[in-house]
């Protein structure tokens, strides 16, 4: 008998989800859940309708109001007016065709990319199609998610496949280990720093290495969250002992013997040891010290105590894109990045908002009150973090040290929810794109993890987090 | 089911940027309303300035540019948000075409869906065909001619392009996607069976 391929994880995945191949030589590849928003929903609706069509397996469908609703504490559909409208649209779409929808007042609401895993509606080998670029945050599982544009969504409702062309692999070894105060956030930005904005466009990115290993599986779904900064198609991490102890239990997971089944089976989910990749990169993070962005694109960021870099040493044929990017975030080359005042601090966000995010920002916050000129807002990744987070009281160190508690929802991270900044103004974020205008006009976006966003928020100031942290957890 | 792509001539417009992301071709606040106006939204933080007035040296809004059906571009073009908006509104604004050094995939995959043919010239043609579209800065039309895999500038200048056999027939057919896929509903209702006996735990949630 000859042995089996050696196997990725993600072919492993990958083939046991092929339906078919089409007459155009793609690939039907069959997703078992789907997750649609409100800023795609309404029109995705009206097409199918149009077309005569109908949704194939809306028992396997979700639609949430994620990137438009406003997340101040008492909103409504209409506290947003120029969302009032989507809201309702997809509210009742959703109705019509027997979707399940996470509402503005569903206790199970929030950013489809957090809401979808904390859930256990995604699940370690399974597929996932949702209408939005971060869809590989759930990855962390080891789950294939794909992102989608809504024409192919129109497909994905009404045949619960997608027809895909098979992706190439992408192996991104991350190791080295991590200091106190440094964490997944500062990871990947390391590493999209090292490997470009189009370090991984169009492949399927499998996270390794000591380092992944190391990150607890929250931090596990920053890291997915932002291989889509790398052009990722998408991304995922082979399921351990930690991603099944943190699924047990959740609503939507298996349960009895079906979890025993489950999990026999997802022990199996990882690359075969002589599994080849198309390519194979790796990353050191030993050393690491809390980054920070100085540009307007995800790979443009430093250390905390590197100063802001001269454009001359830009990538070949990146001084121009160098120059525009100093210039919009009025930085000085070769000035510390700490020390920049700032006039806002968010945490939130599908990249960093989920309950260890905002424990890890609480243990800095702990007896200490934002600076007077700063306005901080965090917003959790859904009500159910949310929940969690007052249950552990949370809640009451935010808002002791000044940060306003809100909803949950997108928010500032796009601009979306109305929480938008003023021009000129700048802000410490734990989101994932600092592109120009991404905020709002003429804002500028540092990106950070929620503990260095917490430490510039007391200083009122980018500082260094660690010494803050000091006899702190 | 999309509109064939044959033959497309027009003005030719430079915006010689990388990384320009769809955040920037398509803000996020115009994906709040039930009919967005996507010709508006167009490069609207460039085209316009804080109070709506058109910002002249913003090359797009030079008048020699303003109806162009094919705009030349960088690297990574359309990187960030999957937003599809970004692409109606290149349709809404009559760009049938985008050649750049290279697309971000979800930019590439919602231009195919909607008719818009996405070009990466073949070797290393792309600064020659920049110099070119600047030097004509829009006096002269181009073609671009899928059929033939090719774009022609003033001068009978050519300028190959490789594309995908399965993305150019759907482009030159306008085929309907969904209709190719629902002729494999057997094996879907296969693999759904299949599934729901060996993996039930993916066929059916607990509610
Ligand atoms: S939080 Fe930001 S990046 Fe994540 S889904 Fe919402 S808008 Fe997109």
């Amino acid at each position: 008998m000859t042995e089996p391929m050696p196997a990725t994880l993600f072919s492993k995945i990958w083939d046991a989800h092929v339906v078919a191949q089409r007459g155009d030589g793609k690939f039907l590849v069959y997703m078992d859940r789907n997750m649609l928003d409100e800023v795609r929903a309404p029109h995705v609706f009206a097409r199918i309708e149009q077309q005569g069509l109908r949704l194939r397996r809306p028992d396997l469908t979700f639609a949430v109001q994620d990137h438009s609703v406003a997340t101040r504490p008492g909103r409504n559909d209409t506290t947003r007016p120029d969302s009032t409208d989507i809201i309702r649209a997809t509210r009742q779409a959703a109705h019509t065709h027997g979707v399940r929808l996470f509402d503005l007042d569903d206790p199970e609401q929030g950013i489809s990319h957090v809401v979808a895993p904390e859930l256990g509606m995604v699940l370690p080998g399974a597929t996932h199609a949702c209408a939005d670029s971060h869809a590989a945050t759930v990855g962390a599982l080891g789950a294939l998610a794909f992102g989608c544009g809504s024409t192919e969504l129109e497909h994905i409702l009404t045949t619960q496949t997608m027809a895909l062309a098979r992706p190439a692999t992408l192996r991104l070894t991350l190791h080295g280990r991590l200091d106190h105060g440094v964490t997944a956030k500062d990871v990947i930005l390391h590493a999209i720093a090292r490997l470009g904005v189009d370090g991984a466009r169009g492949a399927v990115v499998e996270l390794t290495g000591s380092a992944v290993a190391a990150i607890p599986v929250e931090g596990r779904f920053t890291l997915c969250n932002m291989c889509t900064e790398m052009g990722a198609r998408s991304a995922l991490s082979a399921p351990d002992d930690a991603v099944f102890q943190w699924l047990a239990g959740r609503r939507m997971a298996p349960r009895g013997a079906a979890w025993d089944q489950a999990l026999a089976r997802w022990r199996t989910l990882r690359s075969d040891d002589d599994a080849i990749f198309d390519t194979e990169l790796d990353v050191d993070c030993a050393g690491l010290e809390p980054q920070v962005t100085w540009g307007t694109d995800p790979s443009q960021s430093i250390g905390i105590s590197a100063p802001v870099p001269d454009i001359g040493t830009a990538p070949p044929g990146r001084e121009a894109a160098w120059r525009r990017a100093l210039d919009y975030m009025a930085l000085t080359q070769g000035a510390p990045i700490a020390g920049m005042p700032i006039n806002r601090a968010f945490i939130g966000s599908c990249t960093n908002a989920r309950l260890t995010d905002l424990e890890s920002a609480a243990a800095v916050l702990r007896g200490r009150k934002v600076a007077p000129q700063v306005h901080a807002i965090v917003v959790p990744g859904s009500m159910t973090v949310r929940r969690e987070a007052e249950a552990c009281g949370l809640d009451q160190v935010f808002k002791a040290a000044g940060f306003e508690w809100h909803e949950s929802g997108c928010s500032m991270c796009a601009g979306g929810s109305g929480a938008r900044a003023n021009p000129g103004e700048r802000i410490m974020s734990t989101s994932n794109r600092n592109f120009e205008g991404r905020q709002g006009r003429d804002v500028r976006t540092h990106l950070a993890s929620p503990a260095m966003v917490a430490a510039a928020a007391i200083a009122g100031r980018i500082v260094d987090v660690r010494p803050m942290l000091e006899g702190r957890p | 089911m999309t509109q064939p792509f044959t033959i497309v001539t027009g003005i030719a417009a430079p915006l010689l940027l990388d990384d320009v992301n769809t955040d920037q071709i398509t803000p996020a606040q115009a994906s709040r309303s039930l009919h967005p106006d996507y010709a508006a939204a167009w490069f609207s933080r460039w085209r316009l300035d804080a109070q709506g007035n058109a910002v002249p040296d913003f090359v797009l809004n030079k008048p020699h540019y303003r109806d162009a059906a094919i705009l030349v571009t960088g690297e990574n073009f359309g990187c960030g948000s999957a937003r599809e908006g970004a692409v109606w509104a290149m349709v809404a604004r009559g760009i049938r075409c985008i050649v750049a050094r290279s697309f971000a995939d979800f930019y590439r995959a919602n231009c195919i869906q909607n008719g818009v043919l996405p070009v990466v010239l073949a070797g290393d043609a792309m600064p020659r065909f920049e110099t070119l579209v600047q030097d004509v800065a829009g006096r002269a039309p181009f073609t671009v001619d899928l059929q033939a895999q090719r774009v022609t500038g003033p001068g009978d200048q050519h300028f190959g392009f490789a594309i995908d056999a399965a993305e150019r027939t759907l482009l030159l057919e306008g085929l309907d996607d969904i209709g190719l896929s629902l002729k494999h509903k057997t094996e879907i209702d296969r693999w759904e069976r299949k599934t729901a006996s060996e993996q039930p735990w993916l066929q059916a949630i607990p509610s």
